[in-house]
């Protein structure tokens, strides 16, 4: 059971071989277990897991279960849940008990009937890409404990590698699900922008931010999918769109794809070996009928610069909301009002979070505006218009999703910028608002590689359908870490 | 491009973040690094490229100006630090 499809568990549970509670029960054994060492969950609650559980073997029992319900699943700890402690990884939040569900939130559980097994440690407000930032402390690889499992989903990577649950959600504002599915060998898919609802998803960059599912396999994550998508009115910028089954392409046959290879995704700058792997999946790719053509993102290099402007301002507004007085950390002793705004946000966020902030609040200053927000926003422009050329020449883009294997933990924390280059084949798709996915394609030193995919707006069933294909002709995404058995 | 300690400083208090003259210092630095990486920007001519701020190109929904939420004041003044007869209290800003 630990190891089953989602698929799988939906068919175990239609034939009353096991119930929601006992499946439910198992994964939070393991919890308990295995928690203390990988610090992968900040909130577990299993007595409302447990009543969760008990309403799905009702539903079940009644007949009106749906595919999903009865599983039990993590969330990442940055879509607000009623009655769930909802931190965003940050002190400031440390004691927040949500009021209300995030649209996520909803669709999953009250809808879909999914049982929540927690929420997931992450970066703090998601300012991250090695889950160090968390003010719960980081959280360790489980391909090895001594490593980073990437970030900033990287309690949910954690937790669905070492099988704490069977799947979770994650969220990507510049690789936030697809670096950490790379370092811990999962599958993970970041929608195109506008099609998960953001409500009650704690905003970070309200223009990149996307919610999307991390698991076990592409049909996973598509079925996962199925419950987190759709039009939300309580979203200003979710697309209104008929509905889709996002599974209903898996299967199809590759032969005829046509698979963009990015020159600048070729180059230097790859470790020797991830670029290996990478190279031995598009092979793979080509015995399944694909052909490949080489394309070019003549821009993409300006992505992390332009990202760590428009991320940050973007930033530095939603986290204003922060000051001490509705919800959240206020300082125990200030002066006057101004006083208690500086002390609540100086030790209430982390330093990360400052410096971002910081950074936004200086680009978009008076005289610093046009120099560094608006020439970011036209280079996003000019990174988007790159992927429009080239989605004329192929189907689908692939390269390597990281540039290196989980590294240690502490590597990197040093240095800022270290950090920030580990999203450099990442952050252009989140720039562009196109869907992107990581799928496990093999090992580097005994560590994880992942393959990305980046496909053309809306083209997240082809997305899923070829990562499917891939993954019934390959078993590294069947791969788990020894030592978290 | 290179920041100063007052600018820092200055950029601190805009973000309203206390920050001590030590902090300052390690913050300089690694925002002159960030900034390093940011100024790549400056050697790309944009001149005549549409500033994208979004990734759809859509106009902002409007709807009916009628009350579509419940009144949950008292849930939402549970999680706040400090309320008194449904207010928010927050040092005396007027004397």
């Amino acid at each position: 059971m630990i190891d089953a499809s989602l698929k799988q568990l939906s068919q175990a549970l239609a034939a009353k071989q096991i119930s929601s509670v006992e499946l439910t029960q198992l994964f939070l054994d393991r919890i308990e277990r295995l928690n203390p060492t990988l610090n992968a969950f900040v909130t577990v609650d299993p007595e409302i897991s447990l009543k969760m559980a008990a309403a799905a073997d009702a539903r079940i029992a009644a007949g009106t279960a749906g595919a999903l319900t009865g599983i039990p699943i993590a969330q990442k700890d940055i879509f607000c849940a009623e009655g769930w402690r909802t931190t965003c990884g940050s002190k400031m939040l440390a004691n927040f008990v949500s009021p209300y569900d995030a649209t996520v939130i909803h669709k999953m559980h009250a809808e879909a009937g999914l049982v929540s097994l927690g929420k997931t440690n992450m970066d703090e407000f998601a300012m991250g890409s090695s889950n160090e930032t968390s003010f719960f402390g980081p959280v360790r690889n489980p391909w090895d404990t001594g490593r980073v499992p990437g970030g900033s989903s990287g309690g949910s990577a954690a937790a669905v590698a070492a099988r704490l649950a069977p799947a979770a959600t994650g969220t990507d504002t510049g690789g936030s699900i697809r670096q950490p599915a790379a370092l811990c060998n999962l599958t993970g898919l970041k929608p195109t922008y506008g099609v998960v609802s953001r409500y009650g998803m704690i905003a970070f960059a309200s223009s990149l931010d996307q919610g999307g599912p991390m698991a076990a396999s592409a049909e996973d994550c598509a079925l996962l999918l199925n419950t987190m998508a759709g039009f939300d009115e309580r979203d200003s910028t979710s697309l209104d769109r008929p509905r889709e089954d996002y599974a209903r392409d898996l299967e199809k046959p590759l032969a005829g794809l046509k698979i963009g290879l990015p020159k600048e995704f070729f180059g230097e700058g790859c470790d020797a070996e991830v670029m290996a792997a990478v190279r031995a999946a598009i092979a793979e790719y080509e015995k399944l009928g694909a052909t490949t053509v080489e394309v070019s993102l003549p821009n993409s290099h300006l992505s992390v610069p332009a990202y760590y402007v428009i991320a940050p301002a973007e930033a530095s507004s939603n986290l204003s909301r922060f000051d001490g007085v509705r919800y959240g950390y206020r300082a125990p002793d200030y002066g006057n009002l101004d006083d208690m705004y500086m002390k609540t946000r100086a030790q209430g966020f982390g330093a990360e979070v400052k410096r971002r902030i910081m950074i936004g609040a200086y680009v978009l200053s008076h005289g610093y505006y046009d120099a560094y927000y608006l020439q970011a926003q036209r280079i996003r422009r000019l990174i988007a218009n790159d992927f429009v050329e080239a989605f004329k020449q192929c189907d689908v883009i692939m390269g390597p999703t990281s540039p290196s294997t989980a590294f240690k933990l502490g590597e990197k924390a040093a240095d800022p910028v270290q950090m920030y280059l580990s999203d450099i084949y990442t952050i252009a798709v989140n720039l562009a608002g196109l869907p992107g996915m990581s799928v496990p394609c093999g090992f580097a030193g005994g560590l994880p590689v992942g393959l990305q995919l980046i496909g053309n707006y809306f083209a997240e069933a082809q997305l899923l359908n070829v990562a499917h294909r891939y993954q019934q002709a390959t078993d590294w995404h069947r791969r788990r870490p020894e030592g978290v058995a | 491009m290179s920041l100063t300690l007052e600018q820092v400083q200055r950029i601190a208090h805009l973000a309203r973040i206390e920050i001590s003259e030590t902090e300052a210092r390690t913050t300089q630095s690694h925002l002159n690094g960030i900034f390093q990486l940011i100024e790549q920007m400056q050697a790309v001519d944009t001149t005549g490229v549409e500033p994208m701020a979004h990734a759809q190109d859509l106009s902002q929904r409007l709807r009916d100006d009628v009350v579509t939420e419940e009144d949950r004041r008292a849930a939402y003044q549970a999680v706040a630090p400090e309320t008194e007869a449904g207010l928010y209290l927050v040092p005396k800003v007027i004397e």
